[in-house]
C-alpha cells in the first residue's frame, strides 16, 4: 500500500479498491468459500466509504460519535473484512482466519468478530432495520453520526426491507443512507428472471426516499454522491449503484456461477495478475 | 398485568432517559400514558414486527434501552429470526414484552393464542424469560428488567389478572417464589395461570393435603435450588402452565429433576398438543385443557393415588 493522503483522490481510492479485491480473491481462494462475485461488485463503494466518507478511527473503533456502516448483504463479508484490514482496523494476517477452523471470521458478518464490524448480518433483510434503529437512537441522542447500510439487490425481495423503507421515511431519518449493490444477479439467476425489481429507484422514491442512480464502479460518481449526504433534508437517502458481479476479474464478470465458486490457485494467480495489471489504467478493472 | 406493566414502565422511564417503548400498533388504552409522558421515547412502528425487532436491536446498539410491545405471536413468532439474530446473537439490550399469555385472547382464536412462546424464547442463547404470575410480580419484575442487561422476554397475561401476593414478595430474576408452604406435594406454576394453581391448592387443602406452591416467574434461568428442595421435601411435583406441555416450564423442570437424579414423582400439566378447535373464552378454553382449579386439583389427587400403590 502506498502512503495514503488524508483525503484520498479518486485514483488513490481506485488503488485501495484493487487491494481490497486482491484480499477478497486470496481469502475466498484460501478458504474455498463462496460469494466472490458480490464481494467484488461492492469493493469500490467500500473503498470510498472506509477511506473517504465515513468518520471513523481505526485506533478507536468504539468511539461513540463514529459513523456506522452495516453490510446487510452479509454473505459478502470478505469485502468488509478486507476493507477493514486495509483501513487498519486489524492486521491483514487476521484475514487468514476467514472461514478457518478455530478462527474468528465467519462466512457471514458477526458483530464482535473483528474491530469495526458493527452489526450481525447474513440472513438477508436484517441490516436495514438495525440501521434504522441506530439512526433513531442517533437522532434521540442528538448525535450527528451517519448510518450507511449496504443491501444486495436480491435482498430487496425481503419484506422486512420494505417495512423499514416505510418506517425510515415516516420518521424522516435523513441520517440514514442505503446503498444497493445492484449487480443484477442473485442466487439462482438474474434479478429480472427471479424477482424483477425495476424500477428500483422509483420504488424507493415512491416510499418517500431521496434516490440517486450511479455507476458503482466509477469512483468519481461514488464519492460524488456519498459526499452529498443527506441527499435531501428530512428524507432517508438511497443510492442505487449499478455494478457488475465479479467486477475486476474478467473471467468472473456477470457470471452466475461466481456467486458460489471459489477460484483454483491458478485462477487466483490470474486474478491477482489482472488486478495488478489494471494499475494506472483508471477505474478498477 | 398489561396496565401494571405500562404504568410501571412509565414510572421507570422518568428515571432512565434511555428507556424507550416501541409498539407494533397495539396497546390502545394501555400505552397512552407512556406515549403522552415521553413522546420522544415512544415509537409506534406500525404493523411490522420484523422491522420493529431489528430496529430495537439497532436502538440498543445505539445506546438506548428499548422495550418492544405486542401480542405474543406477533412479538415472538412473526419475527423469530430477528429475535434470534438481531437481539440474542448480538446480545442486544432489548426487552420483548408479549401480552396475552396462553389462551388469554380466548375467542380471538388460535392465531392469537400463545402456546409455543416459552419454548421458542427459552431455546435462544442469551435470552432471559420471565412470566409474571400476577400484577404484583409484573410490577416488581418490570422494575428489575430495567437494570437487567441483555435480551429478555416478558410474558404477560392480558387485563384483569387477579392479585395473588397480598404483600410484596422478595423478587429476584432467576429465583422462584414460595407462595404457599406444604409438604404433601408441590405445584410449580408460571405466568398467568398462577391464580388457578393457588385455587387448586385451596381445594386440596379442604381434602387435607398441604400443597406447596411455587411461582416460577423466571423460566430461564431456572431456579434449580427451589426444585431440588421441593423434590426432597415433598412426595410429588406438578408443573402448571398455560403453554404447550411440550418444551415449556414442565420440560425445563423435568430436565432439572433428571439432572439432579431425582426419583420424585413428576407430572406436567399444560395445554394439549393441538390448536383449539371449539370457540370459547379464556375460562372456557382453560377448562377444555384441564387447567381449571378443580381439574388441576383432581390431576394432583389422581397422580398421588398411583404413588400410594
Amino acid at each position: 500500500m502506498p502512503m495514503m493522503s488524508k483525503n484520498p483522490s479518486v485514483d488513490e481510492l481506485d488503488g485501495v479498491a484493487r487491494e481490497i479485491r486482491k484480499s477478497i480473491v486470496r481469502m475466498i481462494t484460501k478458504a474455498k468459500a463462496s460469494h466472490i462475485g458480490g464481494s467484488l461488485s461492492a469493493a469500490d463503494i467500500l473503498a470510498a466509504l472506509y477511506f473517504r466518507i465515513l468518520s471513523i478511527d481505526p485506533k478507536d473503533p468504539e468511539d461513540g460519535g463514529r459513523d456506522i456502516f452495516i453490510l446487510s448483504k452479509g454473505h459478502c463479508c470478505s469485502a468488509l473484512y478486507a476493507a477493514l484490514a486495509e483501513r487498519g482496523f486489524f492486521q491483514k494476517g487476521k484475514l487468514d482466519e476467514f472461514c478457518a477452523n478455530g478462527g474468528s471470521l465467519w462466512g457471514h458478518v458477526s458483530r464482535g468478530c473483528a474491530p469495526g464490524v458493527e452489526a450481525t448480518t447474513g440472513s438477508l433483510g436484517h441490516g436495514l432495520p438495525i440501521g434504522l434503529g441506530m439512526a433513531i437512537a442517533a437522532k434521540r441522542s442528538n448525535q450527528k453520526r451517519k448510518i450507511v447500510v449496504m443491501l444486495s439487490d436480491g435482498e430487496c425481495d425481503e419484506g422486512s426491507v420494505w417495512e423499514a423503507a416505510l418506517c425510515a421515511a415516516h420518521f424522516r431519518l435523513d441520517n440514514l443512507t442505503i446503498i444497493i449493490d445492484y449487480n443484477k444477479i442473485q442466487s439462482f439467476g438474474s434479478v429480472k428472471e427471479v424477482m424483477n425489481l425495476d424500477p428500483l429507484a422509483g420504488k424507493w422514491k415512491s416510499f418517500g426516499w431521496e434516490a440517486r442512480e450511479i455507476d458503482g464502479h466509477d469512483m468519481g460518481q461514488v464519492v460524488g454522491v456519498l459526499e452529498k449526504l443527506p441527499l435531501a433534508a428530512g428524507k432517508p437517502s438511497v443510492i442505487v449503484a449499478n455494478t457488475i458481479k465479479g467486477k475486476g476479474i474478467s473471467f468472473m464478470e456477470n457470471k452466475l456461477e461466481w456467486h458460489y465458486k471459489s477460484p483454483t490457485p491458478e485462477q487466483c494467480e490470474a486474478a491477482i495478475r489482472e488486478l495488478d495489471n489494471a494499475k494506472g489504467k483508471g477505474g478498477s478493472a | 398485568m398489561r396496565n401494571t406493566f405500562a404504568d410501571t414502565l412509565t414510572g421507570c422511564a422518568a428515571k432512565d432517559r434511555k428507556l424507550m417503548l416501541l409498539t407494533g400498533d397495539l396497546g390502545f388504552s394501555v400505552l397512552e400514558r407512556f406515549r403522552d409522558s415521553f413522546p420522544d421515547r415512544f415509537l409506534n412502528m406500525g404493523i411490522s414486527e420484523a422491522n420493529m425487532i431489528g430496529a430495537a436491536s439497532g436502538l440498543a446498539l445505539g445506546g438506548m434501552k428499548p422495550y418492544v410491545y405486542s401480542i405474543i405471536p406477533f412479538a415472538t413468532m412473526r419475527c423469530f429470526e430477528q429475535v434470534r439474530n438481531d437481539v440474542c446473537y448480538q446480545d442486544a439490550d432489548v426487552k420483548i414484552v408479549g401480552v396475552g399469555g396462553g389462551l388469554a385472547y380466548g375467542t380471538l382464536g388460535p392465531t392469537h393464542h400463545a402456546r409455543e412462546d416459552i419454548a421458542l424464547m427459552t431455546s435462544l442463547p442469551n435470552m432471559t424469560v420471565v412470566c409474571p404470575g400476577d400484577p404484583v410480580e409484573t410490577e416488581l419484575l418490570t422494575k428489575l428488567s430495567v437494570s437487567h442487561q441483555g435480551p429478555m422476554y416478558i410474558r404477560l397475561g392480558r387485563g384483569g389478572d387477579p392479585v395473588i401476593h397480598q404483600s410484596r414478595p422478595d423478587v429476584e430474576i432467576g429465583k422462584g417464589i414460595m407462595v404457599k408452604e406444604g409438604n404433601d406435594a408441590t405445584i410449580i406454576a408460571t405466568g398467568n395461570i398462577l391464580p388457578n394453581a393457588l385455587a387448586a391448592t385451596k381445594i386440596l387443602e379442604e381434602k387435607k393435603m398441604k400443597v406447596r406452591l411455587i411461582s416460577m416467574h423466571t423460566v430461564k434461568p431456572l431456579d434449580a435450588d427451589i426444585i431440588r428442595k421441593a423434590a426432597k421435601e415433598t412426595d410429588a411435583l406438578f408443573t402448571v402452565e398455560e403453554h404447550s406441555a411440550i418444551n415449556g416450564l414442565g420440560s425445563a423442570v423435568g430436565d432439572a429433576l433428571h439432572a439432579q437424579g431425582s426419583k420424585a414423582m413428576f407430572r406436567k400439566i399444560g395445554l394439549k398438543d393441538r390448536f383449539e378447535q371449539v370457540v370459547g373464552n379464556h375460562e372456557y378454553l382453560r377448562q377444555a385443557n384441564g387447567l381449571s382449579p378443580e381439574q388441576i386439583s383432581s390431576a394432583v389427587l389422581e397422580a398421588r393415588k398411583t404413588l400410594r400403590k
